[in-house]
């Protein structure tokens, strides 16, 4: 069933890039006020800018922003950030079952710029996805997150403060977004993002761990216990009705 | 400092694409991560959504109540991340 080249109607590049303009447009709100933070916490622009570049995750950033105004090490802002990123160990390995088959290099290049959003956009997709897709939407919030991170710095204090701080909505009202479409499709999904966020603000709200962790911990709690009981009922039945 | 963090970030990014490269994993475990972009977004959302403002937890539930429900009616992502932002907005300009 391999359909060659011949009759495609858009470039999986170019796909990719369409999907990824949400997240462009999720991540503007999001890293002008990271830009602005990071002006109010003494970073320069061109600091700014690079800790964009290279580090590349929202939440951390925003949390080494409050520890470097504590005053915090540098060895512990850098183990915070591991612990806050490490849920992106899940993400990739979910969508390493869930690329196409490629060359090692072009995956760990995208592998990079994998976020919550891009992976959440990534992984909803239906079927395979290509590297071309994974480039695509990738580069487009990889390129909104680093410019308007410097736009930020730039012009962000003369945001009016209320619009500053309803923009901090901006992120979760993309996940919920992405997520209630699928709710609708299926009632599996409901109970895996309940008990993901129930599961959640358990360890969180019970200060049992920290958030890094916490998300990670409840993410497979959630996943592994919703497939252990699909599993029970369809050897109950013998038959599989879901995905 | 900020090339460790890029460090620290990167690693758990790639790791599993150089782990698992080429290898078929077991059923029960491509059930397991085939569930896990619904979990995380479940845990992504909540309890952090309702403390975007620490001080006014009624300014969290309005903003997740928009979302949810903007979501639910079918809008697109962005629409519901502008109306999200929209309505807060407001909600801050009436009290």
């Amino acid at each position: 069933m391999a359909d060659l080249a011949l009759g495609k109607e858009s470039s999986p590049f170019r796909r990719g890039v369409q999907a990824g303009i949400s997240i462009g447009i999720g991540y503007f709100p999001i890293a002008l006020t990271f830009g602005l933070l990071a002006k109010t916490t003494g970073l320069t622009i061109y600091e700014t800018v690079l800790m964009s570049m290279i580090v590349f995750a929202g939440a951390s950033q925003y949390i080494s922003l409050s520890l470097i105004a504590y005053g915090t090490g540098i060895i512990e802002i850098i183990l915070t950030t591991f612990i806050v990123n490490i849920r992106h160990f899940l993400m990739s390995a979910t969508l390493n079952e869930k690329a196409e088959e490629d060359r090692l290099p072009n995956k760990l290049a995208y592998s990079f710029m994998i976020t919550d959003e891009t992976f959440s956009v990534a992984a909803t997709q239906e079927g395979k996805i290509s590297t071309g897709f994974l480039f695509g939407l990738n580069l487009v919030a990889y390129s909104s997150w680093v410019v308007f991170s410097g736009v930020g710095h730039l012009i962000g204090a003369s945001l009016p403060q209320t619009l500053q701080e309803s923009m901090g909505v901006a992120l979760y009202a993309m996940f919920v977004g992405l997520l209630v479409p699928s709710m609708k499709r299926s009632m599996k999904i409901v109970f895996l993002a309940a008990l993901g966020a129930v599961f959640n603000t358990i360890f969180t709200m019970g200060e049992l761990m920290a958030q890094g962790w916490s998300i990670v911990t409840a993410t497979l709690l959630s996943a592994i216990l919703v497939e252990a009981v699909e599993v029970l009922k369809n050897r109950h039945r013998g038959v599989s009705d879901e995905e | 400092m900020i090339i460790g963090m890029g460090l620290v970030t990167y690693i758990p990014r790639m790791l599993p694409f150089v782990l698992f490269k080429g290898k078929e994993l077991p059923p029960f475990i491509q059930g397991v991560l085939k569930n896990v972009p619904y979990a995380t977004l479940g845990a992504l959302i909540f309890p952090a959504i309702i403390f975007i403002q620490k001080d006014d937890l009624l300014y969290g539930v309005l903003g997740a109540a928009v979302a949810f429900i903007a979501a639910f009616l079918g809008a697109n992502v962005i629409v519901v991340v502008l109306g999200s932002i929209a309505v807060l907005t407001l909600y801050s300009y009436l009290m």
